[in-house]
């Protein structure tokens, strides 16, 4: 008993030490209010009863975008705006109508400044225009004790000089959304813009820059009195890309001409991407400010998905541009050589099932170049009953098919090499030979993108390097091509030789799938290959009575491919083209390829080193005078 | 010697002959009163966070608290024997929960640290914290100064409060775990551990900081630092405090006046509903609002320390004085915090902000100090 009161006494002590303890933080969290809030108060609230200091986050200057050679492909141009401070405004709408008067301003948008003023407090200035000419501010101006409440600001609006030409590869930037907001105090203001698509995108952090920070004294209407304290913000850094604007905007015309295509322009040794185009596109400008319902769902409802960038996300199955790949797994597996020909006689029987050439009366005897010079389907047929399906997979996934390839754009996608293990994982069925039959090809469950079937080319003719693309020269991403240079891959250059000899035959010789899209100079010749994508199963029916693809709805028409190289000599410049629903690769593909390896050869921008200001975002740009 | 089964099954038996009006009568009414005053200054707040408008939080805020209310009075109304037989269940059910939301917690703000339950997210660790209070009370119930003085004795304390917090920490949530050390701490000071296990403590604690500091996240890092020295970074992450402080001392003495606060209001405070709720009653309210709330404060401290010496027996005496030490710390660190004493944790004031969970497990706590209050006359058997 006498221990249990030992105890109580213990505890009741203790219980008053831990007491006391709490009246001891609760006393310093006090004297720390009244220290902030009397003796460090002063400081705050400055002099004047009324003022008080607000810590005014200053907006970084977004770092450009340059093309190689320096030419600005994303700006921030200067623009004047238009502003309502709801409180010093008499009444709002007065004021709005009276600006109607003086400048051009829509009934959408006085209803958008009236909406947005009814849910922001009252001394949020509100922005009804970003977009003054000069003569509009001066008008203001002069008219300002017409218009209480109004006031204008200059300010920078990202400007694309290129417009629909670097839509999909540069993207652009857009208001801030929920998601996005972060740590970076830049976020929350107001009319801040971050990147959304594309490069403005993936280096949105390193573009963006430093906020500067400033002390203002404001008094009580928000209206600033003056500056206390400043720190300068610091310019985003310029990121420079190995794209030739002028040949991106070429080749985007180029594109243009068909209702849906895209094409890639790269370096057969370094990677290095020249042009990537995606038609059709959208003005990139048009997003930047308040963009237009009409415009907008104009956009959303065009069947040929303008916002999407098909050159690195569009997965197409890539038809006989990947016979190829078929041929040398064929030479490196050692079932044929060089000389191994097949007998064509325009289809192919396996089993009980009949497979067709694309061509009925057949091609007679062939070997693996003129296979590839005709685009004999019987030859790859006959070589993929022997060869496998696994044996074209690794070739297909070494020369970069079927994975993603660290490129810059985040839109980039994988595609798809299908093998005997994908098939039992994925659909869980066993693989059938009739399927490597399709496959060989580049049917059935294939698919690549342009931007994968341009490194598939490169890889071909550049001596069997593994090369990567990429698009920002400065080392931003760490694609860029390594000091070693690339991986050499684990090929016979005698094999890779013959597939070029086929493709060059492909445009350089009468039977030659191409031959009518050759160059006119033979200076500027290329090489390459087409491809014909179905898009739908041709029924038996279409093949007795001859129904010519174009004659389909649009929709169900093969997809057109194209794939080249040019020098023929020493290769340099890759490109691939498709269009979406073209017909066919030697139709409108080629044709299309063959206008841009020859405006590249001619432009030949991989002849000038890149222009290296990339590092400092204060360096004058091309078309500017030094301040 | 006694036995380990010995100390942990001893129960109190409690006479009660007292019906549930009368018990009504009896409930510490005046703890109640405090505890809906804090509440309120809560909801006029939060109605000021939204720019003088019930939604989004003030609104749900009141809902919950009536809830909560509610479960508090039951709590009350509960025999104290009960909640002395369900401690062990409750505690096992507790790390239960926290293995549960390591494994299938969803991420919410970088660390998993919630339970879905449809209706609301459940954060185990804040009720756990009770849970560990309760079970450190049962534990030493039946101990003695004797047994208090030997060091085997407190190895089973040392796994019950080290348990959650090694979960906790799993989470990864340091603020929280070191909360539960501070409160375990605090029970065995309480129940008669030796001052020199404390010395020993604070030394071993200045010599572990480089140790610490090794195993710190980057963010932490970056917040101890930014303690230290917040003009350093002025628009990152000493942003927070920079403005808290403006907004504090712009307030002085009187205030700006309700729903007059600019520095809140005009968003340059983040999380003013949540963590910095305190800052945006102080600056609209000044130094006299302010003063008025952590009297509150001190007042439910005092109420919690009243319960304790009445308690008749030991279990009601550690539960109800570790629960107020454990409200209070929420009090201190969240105060400290806004008003740049101590580094960015990330802790809310308990009544005060925004969050079903935070009032929820105040409230429980409340509830359980109430039933000590309304059995302190319970004769106890050892």
């Amino acid at each position: 008993m006498k221990k249990n009161q030992d105890q109580v006494r213990v505890f009741t002590r203790r219980a008053f030490v831990i007491a006391g303890v709490q009246g001891a933080l609760l006393g310093v969290l006090g004297g720390r209010l009244a220290w902030l809030q009397i003796s460090q108060g002063a400081r705050y609230k400055t002099l004047s009863d009324k003022n008080r200091i607000n810590l005014k986050v200053l907006a970084p200057e977004r770092g450009e975008i340059v093309d190689r050679f320096g030419v600005p492909l994303a700006v921030n141009a200067q623009n004047f705006r238009a502003l309502i401070i709801p409180e010093q405004a008499t009444d709002i709408e007065e004021t709005l109508r009276r600006l109607q008067k003086m400048i051009e301003l829509s009934e959408d948008d006085i209803q958008a400044v009236l909406k947005e003023a009814q849910k922001t407090a009252k001394f949020v200035p509100i922005e009804i225009t970003d977009d003054l000419a000069w003569e509009d501010v001066a008008k203001i101006e002069v008219n300002l004790p017409d218009l209480p409440g109004l006031s204008t600001d200059a300010g920078k609006r990202r400007t694309y000089p290129f417009k629909e030409a670097t839509a999909h590869l540069v993207g652009y930037v857009g208001a801030v959304s929920k998601n996005d907001i972060g740590d970076d105090p830049v976020l929350s203001l107001p009319g801040f813009k971050i990147g959304k698509t594309g490069i403005e995108k993936r280096f949105d952090l390193e573009m963006r820059g430093q906020a500067g920070r400033s002390e203002v004294e404001v008094n009580v209407v928000g209206r600033e009195v003056r500056e206390l304290k400043k720190r300068q913000s610091h310019h985003g850094r310029r990121v420079t890309l190995t794209i030739d604007g002028e040949l991106q905007r070429f080749a985007q015309n180029r594109l243009s001409q068909e209702k849906s295509a895209s094409a890639v322009i790269m370096d057969a040794h370094t990677g290095a991407v020249y042009a990537l185009a995606s038609a059709p596109a959208f003005d990139p400008n048009a997003f930047t400010s308040r963009i237009s319902a009409a415009y907008w769902e104009e956009l959303l409802a065009n069947p040929a998905h303008p916002m999407t960038n098909k050159a690195v996300s569009g997965q197409y199955p890539p038809a006989s541009t990947f016979k190829m790949i078929s041929l040398l797994a064929g030479l490196q597996s050692g079932e044929i050589n060089n000389n191994t020909t097949v007998f064509c006689k325009g289809y192919y029987e396996f089993g009980r099932d009949r497979f067709h050439c694309w061509k009925r009366g057949g091609h007679g005897w062939v070997d693996g170049r003129k296979a590839l010079q005709m685009s004999c389907d019987t030859y790859f047929y006959d070589m993929a009953t022997k060869v496998g399906i696994d044996k074209i997979a690794v070739v297909a996934r070494m020369m970069g098919l079927g994975q993603k390839l660290d490129f810059e754009l985040t839109e980039e996608r994988p595609g798809l090499v299908p093998d005997r293990n994908w098939k039992r994982g994925k659909i869980g069925e066993k693989w059938q030979p009739g399927e490597s039959i399709v496959a060989s090809i580049g049917q059935g469950y294939l698919q690549a993108t342009p931007l994968q079937l341009a490194v598939m080319t490169a890889r071909l003719v550049n001596g069997g390097y593994a090369v990567k693309p990429w698009i920002t020269a400065d080392g931003l991403a760490q694609n860029s091509m390594p000091e070693k240079g690339w991986l050499k891959l684990d090929i016979d250059p005698k094999h890779l030789e013959i597939v070029k000899d086929g493709m060059e035959q492909v445009v350089n010789t009468k039977e030659g799938t191409a031959y009518g899209s050759r160059a006119a100079d033979p200076a500027l010749a290329f090489g390459g290959k087409t491809g014909t994508g179905q898009v739908q199963r041709i029924t038996m029916k279409q093949r007795l009575e001859g129904v010519k693809n174009e004659e389909l709805a649009w929709k169900s028409r093969h997809h057109a491919l194209f794939v080249g190289y040019a020098p023929l000599k020493s290769p340099r410049y890759i490109a691939s083209v498709v269009v979406e629903h073209g017909v066919g690769g030697s139709r409108t593909a080629a044709p299309l390829a063959r206008d841009l390896l020859i405006e590249t050869q001619k432009r030949d921008p991989g002849a000038t080193p890149i222009h290296s200001l990339g590092l400092n975002p204060n360096a004058p740009l091309k078309n500017e005078e030094p301040a | 010697m006694r036995s380990l089964h010995d100390i942990m099954s001893r129960s109190i038996t409690i006479h009660s002959d007292q019906n549930i009006f009368e018990k009504l009568r009896h409930l510490n009414w005046g703890l109640l009163l405090l505890i809906t005053a804090v509440s309120c200054i809560g909801f006029a707040a939060l109605y000021s966070a939204a720019g003088g408008s019930l939604s989004p939080w003030a609104s749900k805020q009141m809902m919950r608290f009536g809830v909560a209310m509610i479960g508090m009075l039951i709590i009350a109304l509960i025999d104290i024997k009960w909640w002395f037989r369900l401690t062990w269940p409750l505690y096992f059910l507790g790390l239960f929960l926290l293995i549960v939301v390591e494994i299938i917690g969803h991420v919410g703000m970088g660390a998993q640290r919630w339970i879905n339950l449809g209706f609301m997210q459940l954060q185990p660790s804040e009720l756990m914290k009770i849970v560990v209070v309760m079970a450190l009370a049962r534990y030493f119930h039946a101990a003695t100064i004797d047994d208090m003085r030997r060091l085997p004795f407190l190895v089973i304390p040392t796994m019950i409060i080290m348990a959650p917090v090694a979960l906790v920490l799993l989470q990864p949530d340091l603020g929280t775990s070191l909360m539960i050390v501070m409160v375990g701490a605090a029970m065995l000071f309480m129940a008669g551990a030796s001052i020199w296990l404390y010395i020993g403590g604070a030394i071993a604690a200045v010599a572990s900081v480089p140790i610490a500091w090794h195993f710190m996240h980057d963010y932490q890092k970056q917040r101890v630092l930014t303690f230290l020295n917040p003009e350093s970074d002025p628009l990152g992450a000493g942003y927070h405090i920079t403005q808290s402080k403006i907004a504090l001392g712009s307030g002085g003495v009187s205030g700006k006046g309700f729903l007059e606060g600019t520095q809140s209001r005009l968003n340059f405070l983040p999380e003013k509903q949540t963590d910095f709720i305190f800052t945006l009653w102080a600056e609209e309210q000044g130094l006299f609002g302010g003063a008025i709330l952590l009297l509150l404060f001190g007042l439910i401290f005092l109420y919690g320390l009243m319960i304790a010496i009445k308690s008749r027996h030991n279990f009601s005496r550690y539960l109800a004085l570790g629960l107020s030490v454990n409200f209070s710390l929420y009090v201190f660190i969240n105060i400290a915090m806004v008003m740049g004493l101590i580094p960015v944790v990330g802790a809310p004031l308990p009544l005060i902000s925004y969050g079903g969970t935070s009032m929820l497990a105040a409230l429980i706590g409340f509830g359980l100090m109430m039933s000590c209050s309304l059995h302190q006359d319970s004769k106890v058997s050892r």
